[in-house]
């Protein structure tokens, strides 16, 4: 017993190693191990200083490790090893002091370096602000018209494991955000509600987007292509589920994309007159989207962060307050405004079937004209 | 060395009265260990619950709310309700002991700072049994998502964090008062055991912070519920500035929580190394820079927040800095090693794996230091994996291998030492297998405190929810072999229990008398940590 159990104290050490070298040597292949190629310039830049400062901490543990396992294996009382009673010198304790230092600085050059270049936000080409919402991002082209939400376009029975999952899970919205490569982009952050954190790793752009402030922060895409990322910041229960989906694309295709999404958001706010059961049908489609991450699909909601519009006082009471409280949202609650989120018609849909789904079976409708003319009785 | 015999002292009072009027530092110490023991296997059934929900991708157990509370919990659980008492207890247990003390300070004191954690703990777990949940906003609580956004039972937590700051604080007095006042004659704090040096360091730093801490909630309270805007930029107020206070709070609490580890170790490899410890000035004046360091740093677990760049360059060189220290005392141990005539008991394994893992979370803490990479790793699994380096194979395998070690001086039982083996090997496998693939999956992009994930994180994901369950499950052992020694099933154990052990806790009885060093021992044959007489 004795025996077997030295035999693995060795192998521990020697296993602990065996990894740290698969590692390495892993790390150029396409395993999902190590940090993702960059399609930017600055990327790569940080992936060097990534493998620098990687390979430096392999290099320190292998030197420190290899003496302590030296040490472990040789020098133990089983094997008549007698204990040398030293136990200070102060040239080596300047010593290790003094080499860590010197990596130090020698590996803070080109990480500053770089910071710099990562800093510099001036002279961009196309300016994009981004703001986080719970759980969606806007995206306005500053000095265009172009002005979107991107929302998660995975369902619900996905995630529920009722449909098969698709490559993409949880990792693709409605609508890309296009940009051309070779350009600089200046991204400009800030949040509706809380916190939240704007990532593309191939993109090697991560900065939080925080409601009353505006960050900034630049990319310059060589490759074309179809660049995806996450919220980085914990944000509510709906934290996982508000991806980011950059599209690259040529010059001539982004000023093509940008006149024909000019001409799509004048189209969007035309209303015209629907039935009942359309309202129905696209309220639920729309709702399901919308609303049910905190409302559920049920409309129960989970009282009392989220209240239930299955039988509730505004879902049942007058129309015009459940109006307001749908496009104006609720101060100093989760309830945010959808107002400028949403097409009249997607409100209407929205309002008329939250009145009547779940039995609330209230019987009244609106319409998307009468949601135009709300929003611009309040000048808005 | 003669064993001390109790004279005017009381024994201690039977049933319920013994535990909760007790003064004696030995009681409180065992109740603090014991409570930390409960709230780890808590803690730890959260994290099981967590990573059986991200056993494979898709939501199986539980909703993402739910999801969110877990991770809040397992994050307060393990930092104030395992890892600090846990400490705490060790520190009441041996301070007095290795100083030369009859007991600490401010025995009273040190009572009611124990006395405050059930009910502060009570409390947090109450909030799961509320309306609208437990809190759900990670354990750092960034505002306003913490304030504005936060279920009703945010201020229940704001109150269970007041009552354990409390406790903290008087626990760091009662600890300065003893080492400072109530060492024995020829004690010099040269001449001090380097876990009451750590301990000293430690409570220094709590003192500074945990004010910082209940500044922090209660001005969320103020937001909360009267009104004010100190976290709400439509008032006035900033959110960013809540994360500047918390992380000045909260990076000096990482090293509350991994400096009496350093303390516990530098006594365990030297007895089993049979040497004294390498360079202990030297460990003396590192641990006093990291801490020193520790309050300018903190803006490095904000690096993706938006500063200007001379913020950024300044915590990035100063965070860089620490490793200078922190590698002192790595080579410090790696040099008390070398030479040596080393056997390898239950404490000595998890004190090795000690120091490698350890290695490991602050080599990966000197990556993240690199404030450019920082933008592709904060946030991320990659996170995740180096800070459970540093306080699984860290802090709380230093705790572990510090109750292998003196629980024989606590108890007068030796443990057993093949289940302790057992649970060593199952314990290093299994914490392995649960944050190495961590870092993989950070790296490839997978955010932290997210309920479910893109596919191609799956594999890895499944590695280390397996590796939990095997960590989970094999401290179960250790459970066991503890309860065995309270029980007193087992060889009985010499004043010296171990070979090789030097200090004033190996001089008296076995098990330690319920009252010692009433009358100052004689140091002159003790040999002192710096290997001169």
């Amino acid at each position: 017993m004795e025996s077997i159990l030295r035999h693995l104290r060795v192998n521990g050490f020697s296993i602990r190693l065996l990894i740290l070298m698969a590692f390495t040597s892993f790390s150029h292949a396409e395993w999902g191990l190590n940090m993702t190629e960059s399609a930017t310039a600055i990327g790569r830049e940080i992936h060097g200083l990534h493998m620098t400062i990687f390979y430096i901490c392999v290099a320190i543990a292998v030197v420190v490790f290899g003496i302590m396992l030296y040490s472990i294996i040789r020098h133990r009382k089983s094997l008549g090893a007698e204990a040398k009673p030293f136990h200070e010198s102060t040239v080596v304790e300047i010593i290790w002091t003094t080499i860590p230092l010197l990596i130090l600085v020698a590996m803070a050059i080109p990480a500053t370096k770089t910071l710099v270049a990562m800093y510099d936000t001036e002279t961009s080409d196309i300016d994009i602000k981004v703001t986080g919402y719970q759980w969606k991002w806007r995206y306005e082209y500053l000095n265009t018209d172009v002005d979107f939400f991107s929302t998660l376009t995975t369902t619900q029975d996905q995630m529920h494991g009722l449909e098969p999952k698709s490559e993409n899970y949880l990792l693709e919205v409605d609508k890309h955000l296009i940009i051309p490569i070779n350009k600089k982009i200046r991204f400009l952050f800030t949040a509706q509600d809380v916190i939240h954190s704007w990532w593309v790793p191939e993109l090697a752009v991560k900065k939080d987007a925080i409601p009353g402030f505006i960050n900034e922060s630049w990319a310059k895409v060589e490759v074309p292509g179809i660049y995806r990322g996450q919220c980085a910041e914990l944000c509510g229960q709906g934290h996982g589920y508000m991806p980011i989906v950059v599209e690259a694309v040529s010059e001539e295709d982004y000023q093509a994309w940008l006149i024909t999404q000019q001409q799509a958001q004048k189209s969007a706010n035309q209303v015209s007159k629907l039935s009942f059961d359309e309202l129905m049908a696209q309220g639920k489609t729309s709702y399901d989207k919308n609303c049910a991450a905190c409302h559920q699909v049920t409309g129960t909601g989970i009282p009392p962060v989220f209240p239930a519009l299955k039988g509730s006082a505004i879902a049942l009471g007058d129309m015009q307050k459940h109006i307001d409280i749908v496009i104006n949202g609720k101060a100093g609650s989760a309830m945010s405004a959808f107002g400028e989120q949403l097409t009249p018609t997607e409100l209407a849909a929205i309002i008329t079937y939250e009145r009547n789904a779940w039995g609330n079976d209230k019987g009244d409708s609106i319409q998307p004209a009468e949601i135009v003319s709300f929003k611009q009785a309040q000048g808005q | 060395m003669t064993t001390i015999t109790s004279e005017h002292s009381s024994a201690p009072a039977t049933g319920i009265r013994r535990w909760l009027y007790t003064t004696n530092h030995k009681d409180i110490g065992s109740m603090y260990l014991i409570f930390s023991l409960v709230m780890l296997l808590i803690g730890g059934s959260m994290a099981l619950l967590i990573r059986s929900e991200l056993f494979q991708p898709g939501l199986q157990l539980m909703q993402p709310e739910f999801f969110n509370q877990m991770t809040t919990l397992h994050g307060i659980i393990m930092v104030f309700g395992a890892i600090m008492p846990a400490f705490v207890g060790m520190a009441n247990w041996l301070i007095p002991m290795m100083v030369g003390a009859p007991d600490m300070a401010l025995p009273r004191i040190n009572n009611w700072s124990f006395w405050l954690l059930p009910f502060a703990f009570g409390m947090v777990l109450s909030t799961l049994f509320m309306e609208g949940g437990a809190p759900n906003f990670g354990w750092t609580f960034y505002a306003p998502l913490s304030t504005t956004y936060a279920p009703p039972s945010v201020t229940f937590f704001i109150f269970s964090v007041h009552i354990m700051g409390i406790s903290s604080v008087m626990g760091a007095v009662n600890v300065i008062a003893t080492i400072m006042n109530m060492r024995a004659p020829g004690m010099n704090y040269m001449k001090m055991p380097m876990f009451v040096w750590t301990w000293l360091i430690t409570a220094f730093l709590l003192l500074a912070v945990m004010p910082v801490l209940a500044g922090v909630v209660t001005m969320m309270l103020m937001d909360i519920h009267f009104a004010t805007s100190f976290f709400d930029a439509a008032g006035g107020g900033d959110p960013v500035m809540f994360q500047h206070i918390f992380w000045f709070f909260g990076h000096p609490e990482v090293y509350i929580m991994i400096l009496p580890a350093f303390g516990i170790v530098s006594h365990i490899i030297p007895t089993f190394a049979r040497k004294p410890l390498f360079g202990y000035h030297s460990m003396v004046i590192a641990t006093s820079s990291i801490a020193f360091l520790s309050f300018i740093v903190w803006a490095h677990h904000m690096f993706t927040v938006g500063m200007p760049l001379v913020g950024e360059l300044f915590f990035m060189y100063s965070t860089m800095l620490i490793a200078v220290p922190t590698g002192v005392k790595v080579f410090n141990w790696v040099a008390t090693m070398f030479r040596g005539s080393m056997t390898f008991e239950t404490p000595m394994l998890f004190s090795i794996a000690f120091v490698v893992l350890f290695t490991i979370g602050g080599l990966s803490g000197l990556m993240l230091a690199i404030a450019p990479a920082d933008f592709q790793y904060h946030d991320t699994y990659f996170v995740v994996a180096h800070f459970h380096y540093v306080l699984v194979p860290g802090a709380l395998f230093s705790i572990i291998a510090g109750v292998y070690f003196w629980i024989p001086k606590w108890t007068g039982v030796m443990y057993n030492e093949s289940m302790g083996k057992f649970h060593f090997w199952l314990s290093f496998i299994g914490v392995n297998l649960t944050f190495f693939p961590m870092h993989f999956i950070g790296l490839a992009g997978m955010p932290r405190r997210i309920p479910d994930y893109a596919l191609q994180f799956a594999d890895f994901n499944m590695v280390a929810s397996i590796g939990a369950f095997l960590f989970g499950l094999s401290q179960l052992i250790f459970v066991y072999n503890i309860i065995q020694c309270m029980r007193q099933r087992g060889c009985p154990a010499s004043p010296q229990v171990w070979e090789g052990a030097e200090g004033l806790e190996w001089t008296v009885d076995s098990p330690a008398p319920y009252h010692t060093f009433q009358t100052p021992p004689n140091l002159d044959n003790l040999r002192s940590p710096t290997g001169h007489n």
